[in-house]
């Protein structure tokens, strides 16, 4: 690299998306309208759990404006399938977990609270929304498998006869002897048990689809409000509707936030894709907000029960841990790798635990899917260990930065026992840099004149690791991966010189169209306003993979990187024959190519122009035309690393907590853009926190009705429930790609709750409280204060 | 939302003729509950009578002892008022408590007492301060006004045309906000009138706004936060949800009242 230009890498270029979005000119799948288009309803089961004995569809059907009516009947005999599953987990007895057929309309049983049930097509939404309300289903109420908890024992509903007791896999991962071992021989065990609350995504723009079928061309276009447009219209044609991938086009445009639930391929796009071609007009759909509580697909909800096992200095022996997690009631795209691969290979955190077990339950509930959501796993994961070594530091007395010392891993590449290799890192380089800027020193001070107000104050610590840059496909394949995981991008060179990049990354937040632009200005020299950024469109983009799992930099910029490198290398072979050099002499730098030692130098878009204009070209032994593609598979995964640190403050006479300081210094390798890495953070400590103090989704235990389905009852964060952060990053370049970058996108998710709730315990220690339930609400921490006074 | 007649008359008569012709009709104030409800199909009213346009039906101003607040004032204005802020300043900040900014430019007191939501503001303050609620038809004393929930001594037809308040001595009002919400998980609403006597509100209890008198005979005592604080309420008759035990209710009111009583005192 090297060349010094205005917006290259390491600047905080201002965002090229921002324009459109803030003066309103973004193109939401909302904004698309179609001539003759018409409006999906779905009808949504009331009932947790209910057998389907008759839809009757007539009064419905001859209401105003109605054009038709699909139910699960219709789609059977059609010969429509069910939405797939994208991992495959084997479980602890070498057999496949249980693949419950999951239909997109449903067929015979509905099986949460908002199961779509039926869809109705009209001329406009409201005729479609009145129509749905005169089908009249004939439901059996049946009991409902609600909680993750008690959902396996003897004598709950079943929520699929496959599944008797509604296990889909029990599955294992390290090494359960050794880890026995190390637990007898310990000085000292913490154990915890602890449930990782249940989430609802909650994007800013509502999942939205509009579906369209041409007779002339015999082809599909669907515009859809999704993070991985390629992966969507594989899984929807090869998986579900039978089509050839070549007559579907899919459109993801501008998409307001996804943080995961915008991965996976939903009933309702399908649904409308199908229908489309059989009623012959567009149709559009877009939720409710009501309807993304009920089934967008939700995060985390795991019960826990987690050990520590140590010597008599503090130092790891041993970790233990049983999770059943909540998958719902089908299983969505990822939800089978969520509670288990993404989430047991990072239990050795930043420590050189050298044994590890663990052991999840996958559980079916009457409940809407659970997937992946902002950190996927590795929250669940981060949430463990860390609150396993707080816990172990209080109960031992050993200061909770010291704890964490004696247990860094700090020579690499290191071999996990749960088997990642991290390639580099230096945990105490974030940890001693969050100290410093939390002014830890200064803690104690702030406690006492804290104290002198009736207030308690916490210090909790977090040192967090996580895996990123999904993935190395041959590994994901061993683990039960049903897709590759590389990533693509083309880089074309248009005559004078100016770029467009297609990536198969997608952008939804992440600010890839700033970001991959610094980057390819940097590497061409050219000028960061002459490269744009094309992502989202299977009609236009090469097949990749999509955004998740912090990937879109470390795989698709790798992927960018690389057919840069193939355009330098034929620009070079340009070059060469017109400076008349070899092209072994030809250099590139500052966007010129250069005749080595010489002042002879051609100029990147000069090449560009002869490249398209071969008048004097080597036509004998190169193609004209300056446009190359690259797939990028990683060879291993990236390890963004942290030391987060929370202050908090909390009145005793209301259990209120007000996070009065928020230091996270990460490890993101190196940075592109710092500004986007800081709002990335923000963006992740906002929902960190709320998961910490605020989130939950609550299903009424008997009934199954969902008790947090607005915002009257579901807390989402808000700007004065949280501090000015303080950020930093080190950086300790990743070894395996050429940018040396880790991903941003998750982090702040993945370390925050752990942080927040030791603090709070840490605030509470005083009055003997050990132990705090997600969401540390002010009626749960008020609880814990009488509950120990008592 | 399902279709409605919308009617919009220019006088305080014509509302409550269209009112008691219209049999499925609703009268039409902010509108930060109705139209919320309507969009989620929960309310179905045929007919709504938009009393915006009704001139008498806004505005703050003095009479002798008291302050006459329009039944459709704006929060926001409340909020904002000289005459409210320097007479009553509890009641100006209970206003701009409520909601957010967007609420308090739409919604009104006369909607917001007349819904009578068991987790409102308004209700606090207007029981509290002892106000009377003059109707299209009569005066009501809030004591005889606030009857459950969700209900009010308003017959079919009979329109708030204003709440009518007595300038206390002093006043206080403290909300504990649902997390999610932010509507009162508890709020205590504190008077001691220019007699010395007090009255002590609370929302957000579960069912309705109604006078603690455990807390107004130990604050008739001492009028001292401490007083308040002491108190220790039953917790039978308040309601327990995801966000709130009956318990936690009944010791926030005592928290609230303390921190009331410190607002009043200044």
């Amino acid at each position: 690299m090297g060349a010094n230009i205005a917006n290259g890498i390491g600047a905080s270029a201002l965002r090229k998306e921002d324009q459109r979005f803030l003066t309103g000119a973004g193109n939401y799948t909302d904004d698309i309208n179609i001539p003759g288009q018409t409006y999906a309803c779905f009808l949504r089961s009331p009932h947790a759990h209910a057998a389907i004995r008759k839809i009757d569809t007539r009064a419905a059907a001859a209401a105003p404006g109605v054009v038709a009516i699909f139910t699960g009947e219709d789609l059977a005999e059609a010969k429509v399938g069910g939405l797939p599953c994208g991992w495959l987990i084997t479980d602890v007895n070498g057999q496949p977990m249980k693949e419950p057929p999951h239909p997109l309309l449903a067929q015979g049983k509905a099986r949460h609270v908002g199961d779509q049930v039926a869809v109705v097509i009209a001329e406009t939404y409201l005729q479609a929304k009145d129509a749905a309300e005169l089908i009249e289903v004939d439901y059996e109420v049946l009991d409902a498998a609600v909680d993750v908890a008690t959902a396996t024992q003897p004598g709950q509903p079943a929520v699929h006869d496959i599944a008797p007791d509604n296990v889909c896999y029990v599955w294992g991962h390290g090494d359960k002897a050794a880890v026995d071992k190390a637990f007898a021989a310990a000085a000292h065990v913490t154990t915890l048990e602890f449930r990782n609350n249940r989430l609802i995504p909650n994007a800013i723009e509502p999942r939205a689809a509009v579906a369209q079928y041409s007779r002339s061309e015999d082809a599909y276009t669907l515009h859809v409000a999704n993070q991985n447009p390629h992966v969507e219209r594989l899984l929807m044609t090869a998986f579900v509707l039978g089509l050839p991938e070549h007559k579907v086009r899919v459109i993801a445009p501008d998409v307001g936030g996804g943080f995961g639930s915008k991965i996976f391929l939903y009933a309702e796009e399908t649904v409308i894709t199908w229908a489309a071609k059989r009623v012959n007009r567009p149709i559009k759909w877009t939720a409710e907000r009501s309807e993304s509580f009920l089934a967008d697909a939700h995060g985390r909800d795991h019960a826990t029960r987690a050990e520590l096992a140590l010597d008599k200095d503090g130092k790891f022996l041993a970790m233990r841990v049983h999770t059943k997690a909540n998958l719902g009631a089908y299983l969505s795209t990822f939800a089978s790798s969520v509670p288990t691969i993404l989430y047991a290979t990072l239990l050795a955190g930043q420590y050189a635990t050298p044994a590890i077990y663990a052991e999840v339950t996958g559980v079916f509930t009457n409940t809407a899917p659970v997937d992946a959501y902002r950190g996927a796993g590795r929250p669940e994961a981060t949430f463990t260990v860390e609150r396993l070594v707080s816990a172990a530091a209080l109960e031992m007395g050993i200061d909770q930065a010291e704890i964490r010392r004696r247990n860094f891993i700090t020579s690499f590449p290191y071999a996990t026992p749960v088997g990642l290799t991290y390639d580099t890192g230096n945990y105490e380089a974030t940890l001693a840099a969050a100290m410093k800027i939390a002014d830890v020193a200064g803690f104690p001070a702030r406690r006492e004149e804290a104290k002198k107000r009736g207030k308690l104050r916490g210090l909790g610590y977090s040192c967090y690791i996580e895996a990123c840059g999904l993935a190395p496909s041959n590994v994901a394949g061993a683990l039960g991966a049903r897709a590759g995981l590389f990533e693509a991008g083309e880089i074309r060179v248009h005559p004078t010189g100016s770029v467009t990049v297609f990536t198969g990354s997608h952008s939804h937040g992440q600010g890839h169209e700033t970001t991959f632009a610094q980057v390819v200005a940097e590497r061409l020299g050219i000028p960061f306003e002459n490269v744009d950024v094309v992502h989202g469109d299977t009609g236009r983009i090469p097949f990749g993979m999509g955004t998740y799992g912090s990937r879109s930099l470390a795989v698709g910029g790798t992927a960018i990187m690389k057919a840069l490198d193939k355009v330098i290398d034929k620009g070079r072979k340009i070059a060469a024959h017109l400076l008349e050099a070899a092209d072994s002499d030809i250099v590139f730098e500052d966007g010129n190519f250069k005749v080595a030692g010489t002042d002879k130098q051609v100029a990147f878009g000069q090449v560009a122009f002869s490249a398209y204009v071969p008048h004097n070209y080597p036509l004998d032994r190169l193609e004209p035309g300056l446009d190359e593609t690259a797939f990028y598979d990683p060879t291993n995964f990236t390890y963004p690393a942290g030391s987060h640190i929370c202050e908090v403050e909390i009145d005793p006479e209301t259990g209120v907590v007000r996070v009065v300081g928020y230091t996270a210094s990460d490890d993101f390798g190196n940075v592109i853009n710092p500004m986007i890495v800081e709002g990335q953070v923000h963006g992740g400590l906002a929902q960190g926190i709320g998961q910490a103090l605020l989130e939950q989704a609550v299903y009424d235990p008997d009934s199954g009705q969902l008790l947090t389905g607005s915002y009257g009852d579901y807390a989402m964060p808000r700007a004065d429930d949280l501090p000015n952060f303080k950020v930093d990053t080190q950086v300790t370049p990743c070894t395996h790609n050429p940018l040396g970058v880790k991903g941003c996108g998750e982090a702040g998710a993945i370390g925050s709750p752990p942080a927040v709730i030791s603090a709070v315990i840490d605030a509470l220690k005083e009055l003997g409280v050990r132990d705090m339930a997600m969401p540390a609400t002010p009626h749960r921490v008020w609880q814990a204060i009488q509950s120990a006074r008592a | 939302m399902y279709p409605f007649q919308y009617h919009r008359p220019a006088n305080l008569a014509e509302a409550t003729a269209l009112l008691g012709k219209l049999g499925e009709g609703k009268a039409l104030a902010g509108g930060q509950t109705l139209i919320a409800a309507m969009k989620l199909r929960l309310a179905q009213p045929s007919d709504l009578v938009d009393l915006g346009g009704i001139a008498e039906l806004s505005g703050i101003r003095a009479d002798g002892d008291a302050i006459v607040i329009g039944a459709l004032t704006r929060h926001a204005d409340v909020a904002a008022s000289a005459e409210v802020g320097k007479r009553i300043p509890a009641l100006a900040r209970l206003a701009g408590s409520i909601g957010d900014r967007q609420v308090r430019a739409a919604g009104t007191l006369g909607g917001s007492i007349a819904n009578n939501d068991p987790a409102a503001d308004y209700p606090a303050g207007v029981l509290g301060l002892g106000a009377t609620v003059v109707t299209s038809r009569r005066s009501i004393a809030a004591d005889d006004f606030f009857s459950g929930l969700y209900e009010t001594a308003l017959e079919p037809g009979e329109l708030i045309k204003s709440v009518s308040f007595p300038v206390p001595q002093r006043a206080g009002y403290a909300k504990f906000a649902n997390p999610a919400s932010r509507f009162a998980l508890i709020g205590v609403f504190v008077c001691q009138e220019k007699s010395g006597a007090v009255r002590v509100a609370v929302t957000g209890g579960g069912n309705g706004v109604f006078r603690s008198a455990e807390l107004e005979k130990a604050l008739a005592a001492s009028f001292t936060p401490a007083a308040a604080a002491a108190v220790k309420l039953s917790a039978d008759g308040f309601s327990g949800d995801l966000h709130a035990s009956p318990e936690y209710r009944a010791h926030l009111v005592s928290v609230m009242a303390g921190r009331a009583v410190a607002a009043a005192l200044g």
